[in-house]
């Protein structure tokens, strides 16, 4: 079972994130980045399933600038085996990527697309779902637990109110929740021999895909400060200003 | 224009979640018809023709869309939006887990998690788990919504009198079978819809003392979450996570216990309407962000919580 996993150049969570004096968009220079918390979830599933026997092949796939190469690279340190890598430097919209993803997957043909559930920094919780709506593939979502038996799929999603379970054939697509697994740190010999793993490059135009983006952004702006600090000497003054001052118990 | 709105539900209720994505479709301008899909869901149609501002209420009943499996329900909704401007769902799992699907049907890109209608275009959406809010307009010539469902006032669910319609369905896919679900056990509302949640961090020390905050939750009918650094250490699961990489909240109070208030964590609950914090440092960052902070050693504050709600015949709203 060959098995595609799409990853994410973002800013690392633990940055801090500024918005742009002109507010044309969120400061990119000189910040840290890293691979899409989701995604390294999704990639430690797919080495899991080749360790486990299941998959014979883990291919990585970006889509972002030059840099993105370095997040293809620790994908590969984790075990992928090889990458590829859509360069392109505007902006991403996760249908256009999407539709860069359904073409390579009909290069391709793996039995299985495993995504991260959302990118941290656009929050759009949409590739994988209009990845599986392009191909009509079978789509399980939010995942946390994933059983493989022949072509037969078994997921268990989080939703809003506990668990789900879904079956699903193969080919399908997988977008994965936190509870999945915890992903693995690369090993500095794997780090060094993933350096010797073929990362080969395309562009949108190869895979046939426009790339103008479908939304414009108008503004990007600070979210509204809280009024906070405000402190309370004693429980019976902090349930009294809850009951009386604000009202919300 | 036409505003359609993908009603969130149970087959049973119609959730609270849709009446707030109805709020939202109204600001868009236009008239709004609710698709209710699923099967032996006649209740929530008729839920959904009393809500107000509602015009028209489209149904489509089959065993094939019980369970709402989005491979079933998306060439339903692609079928149904081009009469419409704009199809509009709550930002639930399951509107998340459908609409993308539906957008790719109908080759247009989503607009997602909206907190804000600037015009019939023009939305505005939390990036980086609200740390930044972009202002995006689309370009599509149908409108793919999802509504962050704790920034829009819930519709009236009496008064309106729309007439329900029934739709055919597009049939089983094929693709996917539902197996069962597993849906929370416990009494307590869920930590994304609630109205009250109360979360512990590293300093409860271990899961047995979020027993402590339960009891809390109890009394004021709140959701129990957790830090990510509570999640780490093993306190509780991880579906109990608030945060970037967890769940979003937004409450109208969000009180937090022993939490010091990382930046991720802050992502995902401070667009709460009230927060309140409990924690022994004084220094630590969630105070500046809290409504009400009080500096106390949460093993005494917190028993002490929870005798003085009781008191003051404080109860669950």
């Amino acid at each position: 079972m060959k098995v595609l996993v799409p990853v994410k150049r973002v800013i690392d969570y633990n940055v801090k994130v500024r918005v742009k004096a002109d507010q044309s968009g969120v400061d990119l220079a000189n910040v840290k980045m890293s691979m899409n918390p989701f995604d390294e979830i999704a990639v430690e599933e797919a080495v899991r399933l080749k360790e486990a026997g299941t998959a014979t092949e883990v291919v990585a796939i970006s889509v972002g600038p030059e840099q993105s190469q370095e997040t293809l690279r620790t994908a590969l340190a984790m075990g992928a085996d090889r990458a590829i890598h859509v360069v392109h430097d505007g902006e991403l919209e996760p249908l256009m990527v999407a539709k860069m993803l359904a073409k390579i997957v009909s290069e391709e043909t793996p039995d299985l697309v495993v995504l991260g559930k959302q990118a941290i920094d656009d929050d759009a919780n949409q590739t994988g779902q209009l990845l599986a709506g392009l191909l009509g593939w079978g789509q399980g979502t939010f995942i946390s637990k994933l059983k493989i038996d022949g072509s037969a799929i078994s997921v268990t999603r989080e939703v809003d109110g506990g668990l789900e379970k879904v079956g699903l054939k193969l080919p399908a697509i997988l977008t994965v929740d936190l509870r999945l697994n915890e992903p693995r740190y690369a090993s500095l010999p794997n780090i060094m021999k993933a350096r010797k793993k073929e990362i080969a490059k395309k562009t949108p135009a190869d895979l046939g895909v426009d790339t103008t983006p479908r939304l414009k952004t108008l503004k990007v702006a600070e979210p509204p400060k809280r009024q906070g600090g405000k402190k309370v000497g004693s429980v019976a003054e902090l349930v009294d200003k809850l009951h009386n001052e604000a009202g919300v118990i | 224009m036409a505003i359609l709105v993908y009603a969130d539900h149970n087959n049973q209720e119609l959730s609270a979640a849709t009446l707030n994505a109805v709020t939202a479709a109204g600001q868009m301008g236009g008239d709004v018809t609710i698709l209710v899909v699923g099967d032996g869901c006649d209740a929530v149609a008729e839920a959904a023709s009393r809500v107000q501002g509602v015009v028209k209420v489209l149904v489509a009943k089959d065993a094939s869309l019980k369970d709402q499996l989005a491979e079933n329900v998306a060439p339903l909704i692609a079928k149904l939006a081009p009469g419409y401007s704009h199809v509009v769902a709550p930002a639930t799992t399951t509107g998340k887990n459908i609409m993308p699907r539906a957008a790719a049907l109908l080759d247009t890109q989503q607009v997602s998690d909206i907190t804000a209608v600037e015009s019939a275009d023009t939305f505005i959406r939390p990036i980086y788990a609200g740390k930044a809010m972009a202002t995006v307009q689309s370009t599509d010539a149908i409108k793919l919504i999802t509504v962050r469902t704790t920034t829009f006032a819930p519709a009236e669910a009496e008064g309106g009198s729309a007439a329900i319609e029934a739709v055919e369905g597009t049939g089983d896919a094929g693709l996917s079978t539902f197996e069962g679900a597993a849906l929370s056990e416990n009494e307590r509302p869920e930590l994304t819809t609630a109205r009250v949640v109360i979360s512990g961090g590293r300093g409860m020390q271990s899961g047995d003392n979020f027993k402590m905050l339960e009891e809390v939750a109890d009394i004021l009918g709140a959701a129990v979450g957790a830090s990510r650094a509570a999640v780490d250490a093993g306190y509780v699961p991880n579906d109990y996570q608030v945060g970037q990489t967890g769940k979003v909240v937004a409450p109208e109070l969000y009180i937090a216990v022993g939490i010091s208030g990382a930046i991720q964590h802050l992502a995902g609950m401070k667009d709460s309407k009230v927060i309140a914090c409990i924690n022994k440092d004084e220094e630590a960052p969630i105070f500046q962000i809290a409504d009400f902070g009080l500096v106390a050693d949460l093993f005494a504050a917190v028993p002490e919580l929870k005798s003085e709600l009781e008191k003051q015949g404080i109860q669950a709203r």
